[in-house]
Parts: structure tokens; sequence; C-alpha cells
């Protein structure tokens, strides 16, 4: 398919099967925000006042937007409808319950349907609301939705598209808010609307009476639905909007009081785990040594939770206590059927990969060609998967970090056979996600344990099986193959070939999820549409092609759309073609790719590396730079790395390290659009490029013996302080479209890829699998198998150093002279002591 | 089970749990303390860094028969009011910097933060590159970046120590004498009467 050459003026249009023909309505009008006029037709919004003892306002979308799927035609359509618009079109139905209430102490609450995991969401809905409303962020309170089937799509968190989705709707109910109150000030006050002024939720007239959004709320309420067109502020009158603003929860953070999954104690929640399998997806067939374990100090249940497609189970222990389950699973004798990859290997599944790739299509002219390998890397986040269920007769409550709380709810009513009324759903702050969170692997086995054991269960999972039976980012191989003629790229194909990414939890609704489970559903409906709406070369390479193939079914390794799905690995072989096609034509790299570079914006962002970055500087032996780009989530970015593969750096030595190649300075560039929080875009970026190093340099996981090896953080070699670079610079382009676009995930393959181009320049070879030191020798030894999870060292003093003789015996003199009336107490190992 | 007797946070506990226990466990599942966050179990993400006599220490692998009843163990919870303020200068710099995401590693980087600049103070000198690249912390979101710029700014804001935790927290209690009978402790308030702690 012919790449179209029309200029991208960073609000693709959806003329690729998306219904433009949509009607007008009277309130398209009164967006007067939007500068061209062009895109307002995709934003046609009303507001309302929903009936309600206090003012609550709302906003929604007129015509509801045809589903997503359906309207996704050829390859290379990124450029026309990026996965953004999927998402965007799948959500658009159901703006009208997002709805903003203000309280009679004058404070704005909203429940934010999505999943909040450190991408600062919260926050930035905190600010869009107080913008709108003219109040002070600390009187926004914004907390997250439990599940709420009446939203349909509209709660899935994935995509980089959170903010990009319900920028304009939630914007749009805070102006209706504000728009009502001050006429219902105005009355109050009894002046013009237009002599009132507002500031930190306060009307002043200007004969000096004044009257806050507390005392309104009530008297600007109303007892039936009315349609309401609220004009928006002006972008020149926003004043947090594009300002750096800290996370609204980061004191909580700080102080240790943030409430994860996991910090709830409701009462009778029992600590529980689960002993799994030696091999992947595995089922429990019996229980050799239940009697004994169950006499275990601490330990109350033990029970066989069989496998499914929904629960990948294996024998639970519930205990006083996490550590005691930790005891409990490793006694645990347990009889397992086959996995779901028996008599598989590594080498056989790159095989596998190998015959499926996609034939190319015919070559007109020189040809440049290579494959790419991108190994398993796991898509861990710090906080294991977890939930809490307290599982009744008749009714289930759930507490979990969920990125598609409609289809745990609906789930968990099938598994518990309930009506998914008598199922609550709620969504908890989620300590890292990743993609991980798309999944609910925790939730379902809590409810299908609390059931069982007719009590409260708190399930966490250990860090071994989370590392080993958790979700990855799939084995994938690309082929990339230039055609080049008179000096220009006449043709790019790519034909990426992969393990399955699980999309079977589909756009978070329990209904798209199950049709996704259908044999070929998963390839057809998801994996296709995603790739195809995010793969592009954003360069002008004449004739491009990009198409997907996959082996095997969705459930036989565990994977999911980890952070950037397939862009990390789509990005890495293409910007290392880019390099050598420039190398071919006697270019730099940079000046190749501001030569072709498809539209401005991308050049803008590749400048301010340059010129940040200072490139071409002259580089030492063994160290070079190196230069990425993108075009995704509505957004460009441009990276600049700077990378020391010398020996002395390479061979450096940390304890239990994986150190190597460093990257000793990172320069990233992004343009968003609208930068919203230019603080918090920076922490999506700088997580992101974190993330780009680990793929690039060190992160995989090794499947021997039909399981991962790794089952430790020192084990998967994800970016450590010895990995970071030690100069980070983030450039946040001024806003360039009128379009909130993505940042979660922006910068994970374009640092990547960055990070692969720096490193063959620097060894003056291209590197062609990835992370790079994945074939050399494990650098641990790893934990068994079986049991599951690894032995608990029970040195922890030794290894802080704390020595006890010498420790005490200083504390002791220095007592002495302190304290007169001292007591031999601390010499003496009593259990029990005066306080 | 065994009675365990300590302090955390400036108020003494006694536990009825076996001797093998890892203290998180006890922090966390008994006590409710939920700051010091479980990572891995195995001492090698830090996210429960607590101190111990104002030691960072990993409590996932110490067993809470390790601790002496006149240990003083710290959590995130207790770090600002150990040195009898609000906020922590460190924790302090962690807002300053904005580092945190989704924070669930952030109490363990805080803990092991203070500790750093106090060991270096101790040898009278400043947190190096060094120093920091050795430092084992796992952050999954990667704000590994602002987690250095946060040490170099509270380490400008901590005093230089001259004051251990222990003797800040004895002169603040010294006062309130009459707060003797304290919540929880029961057979073993009998023994060993001692001097106010």
């Amino acid at each position: 398919m012919k790449h179209s050459d029309r200029p991208q003026d960073g609000e693709p249009r959806h003329d690729a099967g998306a219904p433009d023909e949509a009607p007008q309505d009277a309130t398209t009008s009164s967006d007067e925000h939007a500068p061209d006029g062009k895109q307002i037709s995709r934003r046609r919004m009303v507001g309302y006042l929903l009936a309600a003892p206090t003012l609550v306002a709302a906003a929604r979308f007129m015509p509801a937007e045809k589903a997503a799927a359906e309207g996704i035609p050829a390859p290379n359509i990124a450029d026309l409808f990026d996965l953004s618009d999927v998402l965007n079109a799948a959500a658009a139905p159901t703006y009208g319950l997002l709805a903003i209430t203000i309280d009679k102490q004058g404070n704005a609450n909203f429940q934010l349907p999505r999943s909040e995991n450190g991408q600062g969401i919260t926050t930035a809905f905190t600010m869009i609301i107080a913008d709108e409303m003219d109040l002070p962020m600390s009187r926004v309170k914004v907390t997250l939705m439990p599940a709420e089937p009446k939203l349909l799509f509209n709660q899935l968190t994935a995509g980089s598209s959170s903010v990009f989705t319900l920028y304009e709707p939630v914007r749009r109910a805070a102006a209706v808010a504000r728009t009502q109150l001050m006429r219902t000030a105005a009355r109050e006050l009894g002046v013009p609307a237009r002599d009132l002024t507002l500031k930190d939720g306060v009307f002043t007239a200007s004969h000096g009476g004044s009257m806050g959004f507390g005392a309104l709320t009530e008297k600007a309420a109303v007892k039936r639905m009315i349609e309401f067109q609220p004009k928006l502020k002006k972008a020149a009158d926003q004043k947090l909007i594009g300002t750096e603003q800290k996370r609204v929860d980061a004191l909580d953070i700080v102080m240790g009081r943030k409430t994860f999954t996991m910090d709830l104690a409701p009462a009778g929640a029992d600590p529980t785990m689960i002993c799994r399998p030696p091999t992947l997806n595995a089922s429990a067939k019996a229980i050799q040594n239940k009697a004994a374990v169950l006499k275990m100090p601490g330990v109350t249940h033990v029970l066989l939770v069989p496998h499914s497609d929904d629960v990948q189970g294996g024998v639970a222990v519930v205990a006083r206590t996490f550590g005691q389950c930790i005891d409990a699973i490793r006694a645990l004798k347990v009889t397992w059927s086959k996995g779901s990859i028996a008599g598989r290997t590594e080498q056989s599944i790159k095989a596998d990969l190998a015959k499926a790739e996609l034939p190319m299509t015919p070559a007109l002219g020189k040809v440049i060609e290579e494959t790419f390998t991108f190994n398993f890397r796991s898509g861990s986040a710090l906080e294991t998967n977890c939930a809490v269920a307290d599982v009744r007769k008749d009714k289930a409550e759930i507490w979990a970090p969920l990125k598609s709380p409609q289809w745990a709810q609906g789930k968990i009513a099938e598994l518990l056979k309930l009506n998914i009324e008598s199922v609550k759903v709620n969504v908890m702050d989620g300590g890292g996600s990743f993609g991980r969170r798309l999944f609910c692997d925790g939730a379902f086995e809590a409810a299908v344990i609390s059931r069982s054991i007719g009590k409260p269960v708190k399930l966490m999972w250990h860090r071994a099986d989370d590392a080993r039976h958790g979700r990855h980012h799939p084995l994938t191989t690309s082929k990339v193959r230039i055609t080049t003629g008179g000096g220009a790229v006449l043709q790019y194909d790519q034909r990426h070939t992969a393990v399955p990414t699980d999309f079977t939890q589909g756009l978070g609704d329990y209904l798209t999820a199950a049709e996704t489970r259908l044999p070929l559903q998963n390839f057809a409906q998801f994996s296709q549409t995603v790739f195809y709406t995010t793969a592009n070369v954003p360069y002008n390479f004449g004739v491009v092609t990009q198409l997907l193939n996959e082996i095997d079914a969705f459930n036989t390794f565990n994977t999911s759309s980890v952070r950037n799905v397939y862009s990390p690995d789509v990005a890495t072989a293409t910007e290392l073609m880019v390099d050598r096609v420039a190398k071919e034509f006697g270019r730099d790299p940079m000046e190749f790719r501001l030569a072709f570079a498809k539209d401005q914006r991308m050049k803008d962002v590749l400048n301010a590396v340059k010129k940040a970055g200072n490139w071409g500087r002259a580089m030492a032996p063994g160290t070079a730079q190196g230069i990425a780009m993108r075009n995704e989530y509505k957004g460009r970015t441009a990276c600049l790395v700077e990378i020391d593969c010398t020996p002395a750096t390479v061979n450096r030595k940390i304890r239990q390290a994986v150190t190597g190649p460093r990257v000793t300075k990172l320069v990233f560039a992004i343009d968003v659009g609208i930068p919203i929080n230019p603080l918090g875009l920076k922490a999506q970026v700088m997580g992101g490029a974190m993330d780009g190093i680990a793929q690039a340099l060190t992160y995989s996981h090794h499947l021997k013996n039909e399981n991962f090896v790794e089952a430790s953080w020192d084990n998967s070699a994800y970016t450590r302080q010895w990995n970071t670079p030690p100069v980070v610079e983030i450039i946040v382009m001024p806003q360039t479209t009128d379009v909130a676009g993505g940042a979660g995930e922006a910068a994970v393959g374009t640092t990547m890829a960055a990070v692969a181009c720096a490193y063959g320049r620097a060894m003056g070879k291209m590197p062609t699998e990835f992370p790079i030191n994945h074939n050399s020798p494990l650098h641990f030894e790893p934990y068994p198998a079986s049991p599951p999870v690894p032995e608990v060292p029970a040195d922890g003093l030794e290894r802080a150093g704390i020595k006890r003789p010498s420790a005490k015996k200083k504390r002791a003199t220095r007592k002495k002279k302190r304290t007169t009336a001292r007591k031999p107490a601390a010499k003496t190992p009593s259990k029990t002591t005066k306080k | 089970m065994p009675n365990h007797t300590f302090t955390v946070n400036g108020k003494k506990v006694t536990v009825d749990v076996e001797d093998d226990v890892r203290l998180l466990w006890v922090l966390r599942d008994v006590l409710k303390i939920h700051g010091p966050k479980y990572g891995c179990g195995i001492g090698v993400c830090r996210a429960c860094t607590c101190h111990l006599n104002g030691k960072a220490f990993n409590p996932c692998v110490t067993p809470v028969k390790d601790i002496l009843p006149t240990d003083e163990v710290t959590t995130i919870e207790g770090l600002a009011p150990s040195i009898g303020k609000a906020i922590h200068p460190m924790q302090q710099a962690w807002l300053d910097v904005d580092v945190a995401q989704c924070g669930y590693c952030q109490p363990g980087q805080i803990m092991q933060a203070v500790d750093l600049v106090k060991t270096v103070q101790r040898e009278k000198r400043q947190v190096t590159e060094n120093d920091l690249d050795q430092i084992r912390n796992v952050c999954r979101c990667g704000t590994y970046p602002r987690i250095r710029e946060a040490i170099k700014k509270g380490e400008a804001a901590m005093p230089v120590l001259q004051v251990t935790k222990p003797k800040k927290r004895k002169a603040k209690k010294k006062k309130p004498v009459a707060r003797k009978p304290a919540p929880s402790k029961r057979k073993s308030a009998v023994e060993l009467p001692q001097s106010a702690e």
C-alpha cells in the first residue's frame, strides 16, 4: 500500500474508515477553541446539568462514533488513524457519564474511569478541572472509578490514550459546572454575570459581594437533566494547562501513606499465595502432603486451584502472614500436568517464527535486508499481581489495580456464577503497570479462592512467579528490507513475526473480550489492529508494507500489551536499517533523517535533540552517538544518546549486576500536541527511556525447561542505577496541535532504537538480536523451578553490615555516657523488657 | 508462640509470632505498618528498606528473632518523627524533584537515600556518582535520574549528623515522663523496671 504524501497536520483525520458524515449539532459552533475548525467535527460534545441535590455537570459526544475495530482497513494506516483514534472511538459513546460533582465544601469531585499506575493521570485531570473551573488544585478530588458496566468501552487504560481521550469531555463538564455556578452567583448577588470575577472558587461582584462554590452548589443544582452549551476557556486564559505541576499523591507517597491493594486490611482477609507449576501453564493435579503443610505454623488453608484460561492457579495457601505462605509453598509436594509449551525450547520457537514469516513483495532495485530478533521480556511491575476478594454467597467485592475493570467484573461474575450487579470491582492505585494490569490474573484467582474457602482473602503473587508466570512482551522477529535506487529509498518492507500478544482483555469490556477468544479472533481483531495502527515508518520511503504474523494461540504464553506493545521492536529494526541506508548513501545519520522525515514536527524534534545533544561532536573510540525518531500516539519523538562501550566501562564490576555498555547521556525531545503537565510528561519520558535502555542492552528472559529461568530483580536485568545515564535532558516542545497526545509509552521504542543505533556505531557492527547480551552466559545461578519460590535468606543484619556484638557495645557505652539511671537490659536477650 | 518486643517508630511493641518469620511480615501482616513494601522477599529489590537503629536494612530477610528488645526499627512512617520533624529533608527533596511515579518503591528508596547520606557524612565526604551507581533499589517506573537529583538535594538539606536517632527520640520522650502506663504490655511490665525511655 502506498503511503499518502499529504502533509500531516498533527491531527490525522480518520478518512480511513471512520465516520466523517456524523451530523453536526448546535454545540459545534460554540467550540471556538479549535483553531482550524477541522477537528471540531470529531469533538462534537454537549454539556449537561444532571438532576442531583448539588451541582453535577457532565459532558458527552453527541453522535456515537462507530466502534473501533471494524473501521480498520489495510496496512500502513497509522498515519491516518492510529491506536489513539481506535481507543478514542471506542470510548466515545459513553462520555455522558463523566460527571463532576460540586460538594458543599466547594470541592469539585470527579471519578476517573481509568487506572492510575504512576503515569500521572490523576494529576493531569486535577489540573484540567482546576484550570477550567478556576479552583485551586487542592480542591479538586480525582478518584478512580469502580467498574461500571454502563460505561461500555470507556474504562480501559491502554495505548497511552487516557489524556487524549478524556481531555475534551472532562474540560467540557468542568466548563458546564463553572458556567452554571456563575449564573447562579449572578442571580444570588444581583449582578450581571459579566460583573463577576472568579478566583479560587469564589465569585466576587464589583460591588464587593462574594460567594464561593460551596455556598452556590445547592442553589445551582437542577431537578431534571438539562442540555447545556458552555463556552470553554480560551487557551490564553488557561493558567494551569501547560505548567509544571507535581503529582497530587506525592506527599502520601513520600510519607509512606499511599494505599496500594496489599495495604488494605479488611477484617478476616488473610494472606494468600499460590504454589505455581514448574512449567508454564501447567495444572495442579494433586497435593501429596496437604495434611503436613496444614500443620505448619500460621497455615489455615491449603487448596487446589485448577488451571484455566482465566485462572492460572496451582495450590493456594492461606496463612497468618505472607512469610508463612512462602514457607508452605516451599514445603508443598504437588503433582502437575504438562504445561502449554511441553517439548518446546527457545530455539524451536525461534524456528517456528522463521517458518511463519510472511513473504516479501518483489523488489525492483538494490536491496538491503536484515532480520532482527527481540527476546521475551517481562512486563512485571514492582507491585506483583495482587487482589483482595470478599466473596459471599450472593455477592462479591474485589479490590485490585485493574486497567480493564469491566472485564474483571464480568468475568468474575461468570466464574462465581453471580449476577454482574452483585460483583463490585474497586480500582486501586497500582504499583506500576506497563501493560501488565490489563489482565486481572490476581483478581480472578482471589475471587475463586475466596469463594472456595468462604472467607475474604488477600492474594499476592510471589516475585518469582510474577517474573516467570507473569505477562511478557512476546518473542518477536522483524525482517526489514529496504530497496534503493537513484539516491532515494524506493520501497520499505517489514515483516514482523511474533508469539501472540494476548489481547483477550479486548477493549476492556467483557463482551468484546469474550469474542477475542474465538479461534483466530485475538489475531484478527486485535493483534492486527494494534500492529497496523501503531506500526509506521516516519520517513518518505516510497512504497511501504508492514505486516504481522503470529504463531500459537493467545494463551500458549502469558503475554500482554507490555508498554509500547509492538513499537520498540518495530522502531529498533527500522532505525538500525535507516542508519545502514544512510551509511550506504554516505550520509550522516542525522542529516539523512532530517532529509527523509515526513513532516515538520518530526524535523523539529530532531533539530531539538541535535542542538541540545551536540550531534556530531568528536567521540572517543568505543563510544558513539545514536539517533532515532518516532511518530506515535499523536506525537513526535526524537532521542539522541551517547554510549560508552569501552572495556573499562563494559567490564566494570558491581555485585550481581549486569553492567556492560553504558548510556552516558540521553537527550530526548517530545512533541505531544498539547503538553498538559510538562513535569509529568518528562517523568513519563524518563521512565519510558529507562525501559528502552533495558530492552536494548540488558533486559530479557530466557526459556529453559519450559519455564523462564529469571525469578528475581537481580536475575531480570531491568535498568538499575548502574545503568542509568548520568546525564538526562528532556525537551518538551511547545504546543503544536490541539490534541493532547499520549505520553506513557512514547519514549520506549524511540530510546531503545537510539541506544541500539549508538551501540552499532560504537562497535562498528549493527546488532541484530536484543537485548544485546541475550546470548551471553547467564550472569546468575538460576533458582530451581521447584519449589517455585526461592529460599528466603535470613541474614538481613549481616547484609546490612549490622554487627551485633560491637554494635551493642557501642550503643551501651554511648548510652552509659548519656543516661545515668541505665539498667543492663540491653545485654540480656530477654524477650520482655520495660518500655 | 514466642513473644518479640522491640520499638517501631518510637513505640514499644510486642508481637506473638514464630521466631523465623521475617520482620517484613511482622510489620505488614501483624502490626499493619504498610509503608515498607514487598517487591521480592529475598533482599534484592529493597522496596522494604527500613532502618534498624538508624542503619538501612531489609526486613524481608531479617527474622524477627534477630530484633532485640533494645532495637529501634524505623519505617518510612517514622522517618520524619525520628528527627522530630513533620517531614524529613530527604522526603522534602523527593517532593521538590517530583520523583515518584507509581510510588511503590519510593519509601524504600528514601530510607536507602537517608542511610547513604548518613554513611558518607560519617566518612566526612559527599555523595558521589559512584555512590549513586551502587544503589540497588529497583524502580520499575524508571525514576532513577530524579532519584539521583533528589538525593543530592536531600544531602544538601540534611544537617551533617551529630545527633543520632535514638538520642533524639529519648530527648523527646523524657519530657512526658508521666506517660508511663502505655498500652499493650501485660506480663512484661512487672519485670525489669528501667529508666524512662
